[in-house]
Order: C-alpha cells, then sequence, then structure tokens
C-alpha cells in the first residue's frame, strides 16, 4: 500500500514538472503553431535567473533573509523569460508564422545558440542552487515522507493553472487570445490585433517556461542543457492532450508522468521510455488529434 | 524554350554530373588517406541527406529520427564485424556485463550477408511501422516530427540502458578486420571509399528515377496539398509510407558505412543532436533538389571538421545560426540561391517561378 502512495506521488510530482512546461508550449503551439524548440532554453534561462538571484542575496543581504530568496525568484523569472520570449518574437518568430516545420529548426537554432551563451556565461559545467531552509524536510503521513520541495512544486503549479484559468478564460485578453486561435482571419476582422495577441501570447508562454525552469532548480543541479531533458516530453505532452485547452495539457502531464513514473518502476528505466512511446502511439490510433482538440472545419488542420 | 537549347543545357549538366563522379573516383590520387577516410565519412553522410530530401524536400514531412535509422544500420554492421573479430568468443563488453551466453538477436550477425540485409532492412521496417501507425490516421506535420523525436529519445536511451546487449554509452568499437583484412590499411580504406563512392551514386541515380517517376510526381502533389491528393484518388498514406521507409533504407546503408569508415558505432551518434544535423545539411543544400542535399552533407561536414577542430564554441553558435538564417531567409537553401542567380540571368522566364520546386508549406 504504501508503495502505490509513494509511487503515485512520484508519478504526479513528475507530472507537474511535464504540465509546468508543456504549459507555455500548449498556449504557443495552439494559438500561433509555432513549435519553439528554444522552450527549452528559456527554462534554462529561468533556472540560471534563480541562480543569480540566489547568489545577489547571498553577497548583499544579511543571512537571516537568504531564506526568502525564492520567493523573489519566482517572479524574476516570470519577467526575465517574457522579455525574452518577447524579443524572440520580435526578432524571429513572427517570420515564420504558417511555417511550423521552420519554426521549428529556426527556434532551435536559437536555442543552440543561447546554450553556448550559457555555456560562455556560467561555465560548462552544473552550477548548484541552494534551496531556502524552509523547503528543507518533509510531512510525515503515516509512514511516508512527502518532500516539502515537490509539494511546493505541486503548489506552485496548481497556482499557475488556476492564474492561466482565469487569464484565458475569464479577462478580456484572454478572450481575445482565443478568438485568435480559433479562427484568427475572423478575430483580424473584428478589430482584434492579431499580431500584438501573438507576440502576448509567446512571452507569457515563455515567462511560465521561465517559472518552471525555477521550479527545476529545486530538484537537482541546472546547467547549460537543462532544458532539453524535459522539452521532448513537454512536446508529447501537448501532442497527447491536444492542443488548444489546458484540461487537454492537463491530462497529457498527469497521463505521461503517472505511466513512466509506473512502468519504470515496474521495468527499467530504459524500457519504462519505451513502453510509454509505445502506448502513446497507441492512444493516438484512437484519438489522432490528442484527448482533447478544437473542433474545426477547416480541412488542413 | 527552344528544344535545341534545353538539349544543350542537359548535355552541359550531364557533362558536369560526369566530372563530378570522376573526380570523386579519383580523388584517392590526390588526398592523403586522412583526408579521404574523411572525405569517404561524408558521402556515407550524403546518402542519408539523399534520403532525407526525398522524405522532407519532395514529400513535405519532416523526420528527425533519421539519426535512429542511421545507428541501426550502424549496429548491424557492427555486431557482425564485432561478431567477427571475437571469433567465436563472446564479445568482450558482454563478458564484462555477465551475460554467458550470446544473446538470441545477435546470433544471425555472424553471417555478412544477414548483417548487411539487416542493416537496411530493419531501419526501413521500423519507418514502416512508424508511418504505418502516423500517416493512416493522419498524423502528420508537426505531430509526426515530435513522434519522429521521441523515437529518437526512446532509442538512446534503451540503447545505453542495455548495456550488457548493445554496449551501453560506449558502443559497439574495437573490431579491425573486414573478411581479414585490416580496416586501418591505408588499401583497403581505399576500397572501401570506391565501394561508398559506387554505392552513393547509386543512391543518388535510384532516387532520381524515383522522384522523375509518377511517384515521386505524387510525392510533391503530396507536399503541396495532401487532401486534394486524397480526393483525386490516392491514398497518400501508402506513398509516404514507401517514401519514409525508403528513406530509412538508405540511412541504414549509411550507417553500415559509416561504421566501416570510423569503426565505432554508439547512441551519441544516433541521438537528437546527428539528427537535427542530418536536417541541416538537406535545409543548407536545398531541400527538393538531390544534387543540393548531396552538397549540402559534404560541404557543412568539411565545414565542421575545419572549424570544430580549432573552434568548437563558435561551431556551435555557427550552426545555430545557419539554421536561423537559411529556414527564415534561404528556404531553398545553397541550390535555391543558384536557382536565384539563373533566374536574374532569364528574367522571362520568371512568372513560372524559379525552378519550378517549392519548398515545404507546412
Amino acid at each position: 500500500m504504501d508503495v502505490i502512495v509513494l509511487q503515485l506521488f512520484n508519478g504526479i510530482s513528475v507530472s507537474s514538472i511535464l504540465l509546468l512546461i508543456a504549459l507555455g508550449l500548449s498556449i504557443t503551439f495552439g494559438l500561433m503553431k509555432v513549435i519553439n524548440m528554444a522552450h527549452g532554453e528559456l527554462i534554462m534561462i529561468g533556472a540560471y535567473t534563480a541562480y543569480v538571484v540566489q547568489n545577489l542575496f547571498a553577497d548583499y543581504l544579511p543571512d537571516s533573509m537568504f531564506g526568502w530568496y525564492f520567493a523573489l525568484a519566482i517572479p524574476v523569472s516570470f519577467i526575465v523569460a517574457f522579455v525574452f520570449g518577447l524579443v524572440l518574437e520580435m526578432g524571429l518568430i513572427r517570420f515564420l508564422y504558417g511555417r511550423p516545420l521552420d519554426s521549428l529548426l529556426a527556434t532551435w537554432g536559437v536555442g543552440l545558440m543561447l546554450q553556448q551563451l550559457a555555456r560562455s556565461i556560467f561555465g560548462a559545467p552544473n552550477v548548484g542552487v541552494k534551496s531556502p531552509a524552509w523547503l528543507d524536510g518533509g510531512m510525515t503521513v503515516g509512514d511516508n515522507v512527502f518532500p516539502y520541495k515537490r509539494l511546493f512544486i505541486i503548489g506552485l503549479v496548481l497556482i499557475c493553472l488556476l492564474a492561466m484559468y482565469v487569464y484565458i478564460y475569464k479577462s478580456h485578453s484572454g478572450r481575445r487570445m482565443r478568438a485568435v486561435m480559433q479562427n484568427r482571419e475572423m478575430a483580424a476582422c473584428l478589430g482584434i490585433s492579431t499580431r500584438r495577441v501573438d507576440a502576448m501570447t509567446f512571452a507569457i508562454g515563455s515567462g511560465i517556461a521561465g517559472i518552471a525552469g525555477c521550479a527545476l532548480t529545486l530538484i537537482g543541479p541546472i546547467g547549460p542543457a537543462i532544458g532539453t531533458y524535459y522539452i521532448v516530453d513537454a512536446f508529447m505532452v501537448v501532442v497527447l492532450g491536444g492542443v488548444g485547452k489546458l484540461v487537454g495539457t492537463v491530462f497529457g502531464a498527469l497521463g505521461i508522468g503517472l505511466s513512466n513514473t509506473l512502468f519504470e518502476y515496474w521495468t527499467t528505466a530504459s524500457l519504462g521510455k519505451v513502453l510509454v512511446f509505445a502506448c502513446i502511439v497507441a492512444f493516438l490510433q484512437w484519438k489522432p488529434s490528442g484527448f482533447v482538440a478544437l473542433r474545426s472545419r477547416s480541412l488542413d488542420n | 524554350m527552344p528544344i535545341r537549347k534545353l538539349s544543350a543545357q542537359r548535355l552541359w549538366l550531364l557533362a558536369a554530373y560526369a566530372a563530378a563522379a570522376a573526380a570523386l573516383f579519383c580523388a584517392p590520387l590526390v588526398l592523403s588517406d586522412f583526408r579521404l577516410n574523411l572525405l569517404a565519412k561524408f558521402l556515407a553522410y550524403a546518402i542519408v541527406a539523399l534520403g532525407l530530401d526525398l522524405i522532407w524536400g519532395y514529400t513535405g514531412i519532416l523526420s528527425l529520427g533519421h539519426g535512429v535509422f542511421f545507428g541501426l544500420g550502424g549496429y548491424a554492421m557492427a555486431m557482425y564485424l564485432k561478431l567477427d573479430a571475437s571469433g567465436g568468443k563472446l564479445p568482450d563488453f558482454m563478458d564484462w556485463s555477465g551475460l554467458t551466453k550470446l544473446p538470441w538477436f545477435w546470433k544471425p550477425f555472424a553471417s555478412l550477408p544477414f548483417a548487411i540485409a539487416a542493416g537496411i532492412l530493419v531501419p526501413a521496417m521500423l519507418a514502416l511501422i512508424l508511418g504505418y501507425v502516423t500517416f493512416r490516421n493522419r498524423i502528420r506535420g508537426v505531430y509526426f516530427t515530435i513522434l519522429t523525436q521521441a523515437l529518437v529519445i526512446i532509442t538512446t536511451t534503451l540503447f545505453i540502458g542495455q548495456q550488457a546487449y548493445t554496449g551501453g554509452t560506449n558502443g559497439l568499437t574495437g573490431y579491425s578486420k573486414l573478411f581479414g583484412y585490416s580496416l586501418g590499411s591505408p588499401e583497403t580504406k581505399k576500397w572501401l571509399y570506391w565501394v561508398t563512392v559506387m554505392l552513393l551514386i547509386g543512391a543518388y541515380l535510384l532516387c532520381r528515377v524515383l522522384v522523375k517517376s509518377r511517384f515521386g510526381k505524387v510525392l510533391r502533389a503530396i507536399r503541396d496539398g495532401e487532401n486534394r491528393v486524397r480526393f483525386i484518388g490516392y491514398d497518400p498514406a501508402l506513398y509516404q509510407m514507401v517514401a519514409f521507409g525508403f528513406s530509412a533504407g538508405l540511412a541504414g546503408l549509411a550507417g553500415m558505412l559509416f561504421v566501416l569508415h570510423v569503426g565505432i558505432i554508439s547512441p551519441s551518434m544516433m541521438g537528437i543532436v546527428p539528427s537535427i544535423e542530418m536536417v541541416l545539411w538537406v535545409a543548407i543544400g536545398g531541400r527538393g533538389t538531390l544534387v543540393g542535399a548531396v552538397l549540402g552533407a559534404v560541404l557543412l561536414n568539411y565545414a565542421k571538421s575545419t572549424f570544430s577542430e580549432s573552434y568548437p564554441n563558435i561551431w556551435i553558435v555557427f550552426m545555430g545560426a545557419l539554421f536561423v538564417v537559411v529556414v527564415v531567409f534561404l528556404p531553398k537553401g545553397a541550390a535555391g540561391l543558384f536557382g536565384q542567380f539563373k533566374w536574374l540571368r532569364r528574367r522571362k522566364a520568371a512568372d513560372e517561378g524559379a525552378d519550378g520546386v517549392r519548398y515545404p508549406a507546412v
């Protein structure tokens, strides 16, 4: 029984990280049909931002304040990645609308350059981020210990999810975003500046990647290639969940995170990955456009 | 365009091809052993590029999984060489990992014909199966690309994880003889180079025949409007599957040659970065032209080996920048650039489109 609870917790913990990473991808992909392979590098930017914030706290503030650096690191990571995303959108992505495969290749090139940049600034070896003391230890329930760090990440993901929900479904600019997503031409006819919506959406997706990077610093050391470990899994979440709805992404993340943990528990890590992949392909036989898909009458969608 | 002029142009083109082939055959006379080996490796890469161009440039399907097919071919050849080198005993790395018996799937690789057949057919079958489950359901475009990328990840993890059967991170190495001839000797290297040139020319001609045939026309039609092709009564999935399988087979062949030239195959040679580099060769050379793919593979690798020896960091930035520039400004690659120059000379043909090649819309 305990083993099951622990595996379930691990699975949900992995799912929450995947969800945080895939959240940004799914809105840029869903809205703009842009495959952003540099998303992993935006995660890296968020992680290094947390690292820098930590160092600033350690250098300039009294030790008693150090524990609270993380509370500041989250919004700062969001803002830095947001600005990066905005620049990327205005400088490159907007030339690539309507060419998803080309956007994939170009952003992969951008990702390479950003990785090299990080290597030049911070050095190739991994750097460690010391997590704040109030996240050490864990909550004991019966015989199981749930680490606070993982619980914190799950809580962070829930807050992000809620914020995204409110933004997309309750705010004016979220409504404009959905309008552009469902029918770009019609939305443009009705006076929505699709250019601005695109830039905003891409920047928000990037900002969420920054938060994801910040959260990853709690789990392990960070290096220039930190994003590449997660990026393909995150894309699989988007493919499995379907594009354009939050619930699809949540489902995809839970599906992959839980099955990954279970299969790895039953078999080995490498065989587990193969089984997850086989399950995803099998699932796509049943629902080729993912769990949730926006209905459209367009032929070439 | 008058017929006489066309035929003159064709003659020039044929002469250029013949000269290029002759130059390739004569290369061993001028190049040092080291350079020759390098060139042989690049020519093997060019075979991958041909297949990738067929599926991406002509059919409009971007596969980021060709590293896997290349690697499977390489492993098939390496398994034969390894068994040959260990002379009936268990290969050394299996010994270290505690295996006592040769695994069943290793046994047939003791025969060279089987290994060669497997090196081409295993990748082709894998591609056919993946194509069957995706194209039939009209999973295409970016979805397909992401699936191929996931295929790369799981294959590399599998190969690294199953150390006892695959040699793990180190891959398969430590073999030196083919038919009793040393793979390292200049004489053998020369022969292997010629074999590679022959196979490259063969692959080129085969691709050319395919592209010029009705089959190739359907492929291009699928690229430009899959649904319209479906409405005419073709089954695009079938064509996509065959093209994908064929291109995977070519990648497998190239992988086998690569092992013979380089003497090692490991998971890092079939990972995401090599797979994407293969795409870059085609992109820079010009998708939708076979010559472009070959030239792209050879030139880019030449540039890489010159650059990265002295400035590995700059090479990475350079490669990233190249991707951005080519994709944004030169969607037709170097071959397209050449076409543009021709177009400048002959403005009359302008409204036909430079050379009738359209890069894939999706």
